[in-house]
């Protein structure tokens, strides 16, 4: 609790034990009035201070000015102990806001905590702890086991691994050791590390995600403008409303019925009135509600840029994704060694050694797949046939590897493969020696993602690639996706986004998933665009609304159900809380109401609506 | 220009009061309070010095809401 905090707890205590002691002493007139008057003022003489002030600067709508006219009405009214007590109630109202409040804050800046404080340089060999704001590219900076990475780098020695819960929501560490890159607020767990840095520090990662995190319920949703609003015209109807119920049901009673007009009991129910004009419960959650969604999103690994991005996801109907880099890893991997007479592990050495001199992915894989360090001085005469392939000799054999139209030009024949993918088709010594597979490979959770979104209501699921035709269809079919669009240009996939944007009803939302390399425009052409992976990506964090930290496709459907709890609990408070405050007021205008009921369905709405908005910062278990 | 202050005040109504003031202030083009982050964002027109406005903005800000600080 803060000093402001506890003051008022105090004050709460001292004027509560008054009040309740004053039930047990008798008296009558003045010495009555002067006593209550000890706690109520000891609970309400800041609020009555303000009421002064705000009069003074015409704010006449202002809660402070409207608690104060309910209970100094009370009072003259005779009333003293409700006076007292609707002003202890609502004190007790408003500490418990701000604890709640206050309590949520620093809950979700600590699990954003990866602001690093210092940056370890290396000076005379002695470590010295810098700010990193002050540290230039290309600096060695030190990373001891413990510490947290302040700015990106590339290793330059050492090697550890890394926690990365803090950015992805992935529990399994990363493991680094020289030349690897690294993102600055990952937590340094093993070894130590020196690295060089490649960012500044207000460039990187770390720096762009507090940023993003935040500013981000700056961008306001349509519920909490929404809620403004109706705060705006809230509390005047009412007030105006308590007006009319003071003067004019006595008028009529007077003038029109011959009745006694009965002011008072008329004047106490205006003064009801003014005790549930406070929106507070209403202002206080929905703003609360989409901090800690965004708090608890964001603790998953993923970063939503605004309360209005996440009223939008949980809209979403129609997901559309990219294929290479989001449904798969996109990187090419042998998947396969056939029709060979010789070993596989003969076959791909033969291959990884005759492409050892190309940097092309589809050599590199091979590389890759080959796994052993390659002698380059096994290699001669290699000669690129350009769209064709190469042929080099290996260990004093001619290997020729390359696709069909290389066999066809040696003149050598060739069998075909039934599976999709890049095929490298290998002869050595003018034979054939069979063919290699290389595809993307599609990721792990790929296909469970698209059956949890299914599952969690998404209506359409479209891939968009510039991939062929077959491959396409392979992995659409492979992952359940109902339509593909295939080789198509960068700028086709605007065009199919438009296309599905304009088919769809107003409603329902469409959410492109792209790794953020080519297809920005894509990303903000859509209702929501989402970056996947887009960790060090600049371009994708700038681009996407929502951005998720790491790859997994999982993390699609998740941040939707995130949403979705979200606008829920929103909802159900906006419902709740109107709710509560209207039967409060309809009770209150038929005398059925006291000021007692009102003061505890206002604070207590208030408490109920704040617990549930807490609700959202969980979602682990979604 | 956008320029983000870092603000205290206690009640979410509040803050909406200090956004509506800041944004009727002559040299604001939009303001934006988040009460969560407890941050004012300020978009300044043109021209306007920043400094001379948000010495207007404040005064605006504590005539809705006694209770209520920026710190420039």
């Amino acid at each position: 609790m803060t000093k402001k905090q506890k003051k008022v707890l105090v004050r709460i205590i001292i004027a509560a034990v008054l009040v309740i002691a004053l039930q047990f002493i008798s008296v009558k007139g003045y010495v009555r009035f002067g006593l209550y008057m000890i706690p109520y003022l000891v609970i309400g003489y800041d609020i009555l201070k303000k009421a002064g002030k705000g009069i003074l600067n015409r704010q006449i709508f202002d809660e402070n000015f409207l608690m104060a006219v309910a209970t100094i009405g009370a009072i003259a009214l005779g009333d003293y102990k409700e006076g007292t007590a609707v002003m202890l109630f609502y004190q007790i109202g408003e500490l418990f806001q701000s604890y709640a409040v206050g309590k949520s804050r620093r809950n979700i800046s600590d699990l954003m905590d990866i602001r690093p404080d210092y940056a370890n340089v290396e000076k005379d060999g002695e470590l010295e702890q810098v700010d990193p704001d002050e540290i230039e590219i290309g600096t060695v900076i030190v990373v001891q086991p413990g510490e947290k990475v302040p700015i990106d780098g590339v290793v330059v020695e050492g090697t550890s691994s890394l926690n990365t819960s803090a950015l992805t929501g992935e529990s399994v560490p990363r493991e680094v050791s020289v030349d690897d890159e690294i993102i600055s607020g990952c937590i340094n767990m093993t070894g130590l590390l020196k690295i060089r840095t490649t960012k500044e520090f207000g460039e990187s990662t770390v720096s762009k995600i507090l940023e993003l995190v935040e500013n981000a319920s700056s961008r306001k949703s349509r519920s909490e403008n929404f809620i403004s609003k109706f705060a705006k015209i809230y509390t005047p109807a009412v007030c105006y409303g308590a007006l009319a119920l003071a003067i004019l049901p006595p008028i009529v009673r007077m003038a029109f019925m011959g009745l006694a007009p009965e002011w008072g009991d008329w004047v106490y129910r205006a003064l009801t009135f003014l005790v549930i004009s406070c929106p507070c419960a209403l202002v206080i959650s929905i703003p609360l509600s989409f901090f800690a969604g965004i708090g608890g999103a964001s603790r998953e690994g993923v970063l939503v840029k605004g309360s209005s991005f996440l009223e939008t996801l949980s809209q979403t109907k129609i997901v559309v994704f990219d294929k290479t880099g989001t449904m798969t890893k996109g990187v090419f991997e042998v998947n396969g060694i056939h029709h060979s007479p010789y070993k596989d592990e003969e076959l791909l050495e033969y291959a990884a050694l005759a492409e050892s001199y190309s940097t092309h992915p589809i050599s590199k894989s091979l590389q890759r797949a080959y796994g052993k360090p390659i002698d380059k001085n096994r290699v001669s005469d290699v000669e690129e046939i350009g769209g064709h392939g190469l042929t080099a000799k290996v260990d004093g054999k001619v290997v020729a590897a390359g696709n069909a139209k290389l066999m066809k030009k040696l003149g050598i024949e060739y069998h075909d493969c039934s599976h999709v993918g890049t095929i490298v088709h290998v002869a050595i010594d003018g034979k054939y020696a069979g063919h290699i597979l290389i595809s993307d490979v599609i990721k792990e959770h790929a296909a469970e993602a698209i059956a949890a979104l299914k599952k969690s209501g998404i209506e359409k699921t479209v891939m968009l690639t510039g991939d062929a035709k077959n491959v396409a269809d392979h992995v659409a079919a492979q992952l359940g996706i109902d339509e593909v669009c295939s080789e198509l240009l960068p700028g086709d996939k605007v065009e199919k986004v438009e296309e599905l944007l304009t088919k769809k009803s107003e409603k329902d939302k469409l959410a492109f998933v792209g790794d953020g390399i080519n297809d920005a425009p894509v990303l903000s052409r859509a209702d929501i665009g989402i970056a996947m992976g887009a960790l060090g990506s600049d371009a994708a964090i700038e681009a996407a609304d929502i951005v998720l930290m790491d790859d997994d496709p999982l993390k699609i459907s998740k941040a939707i159900r995130i949403s979705r709890k979200c606008i829920r609990i929103v909802y159900e408070n906006i419902y709740f809380a109107i709710g509560i405050k209207v039967i409060c007021l309809v009770l209150g205008a038929l005398g059925i109401a006291n000021m007692w009921f009102a003061i505890f369905a206002d604070v207590g709405v208030m408490i109920l609506a704040v617990l549930n908005a807490i609700r959202t910062l969980f979602v682990k278990k979604l | 220009m956008k320029k983000t202050y870092k603000i205290d005040v206690d009640c979410a109504n509040c803050a909406n009061k200090m956004e509506d003031a800041a944004k009727n202030t002559a040299g604001v083009k939009d303001a934006t309070v988040n009460f969560m982050a407890l941050k004012m964002i300020v978009e300044f027109e043109e021209g306007a010095d920043a400094k001379a406005v948000m010495k207007d903005v404040l005064k605006n800000c504590k005539k809705v809401e006694d209770d209520c600080e920026i710190f420039l």
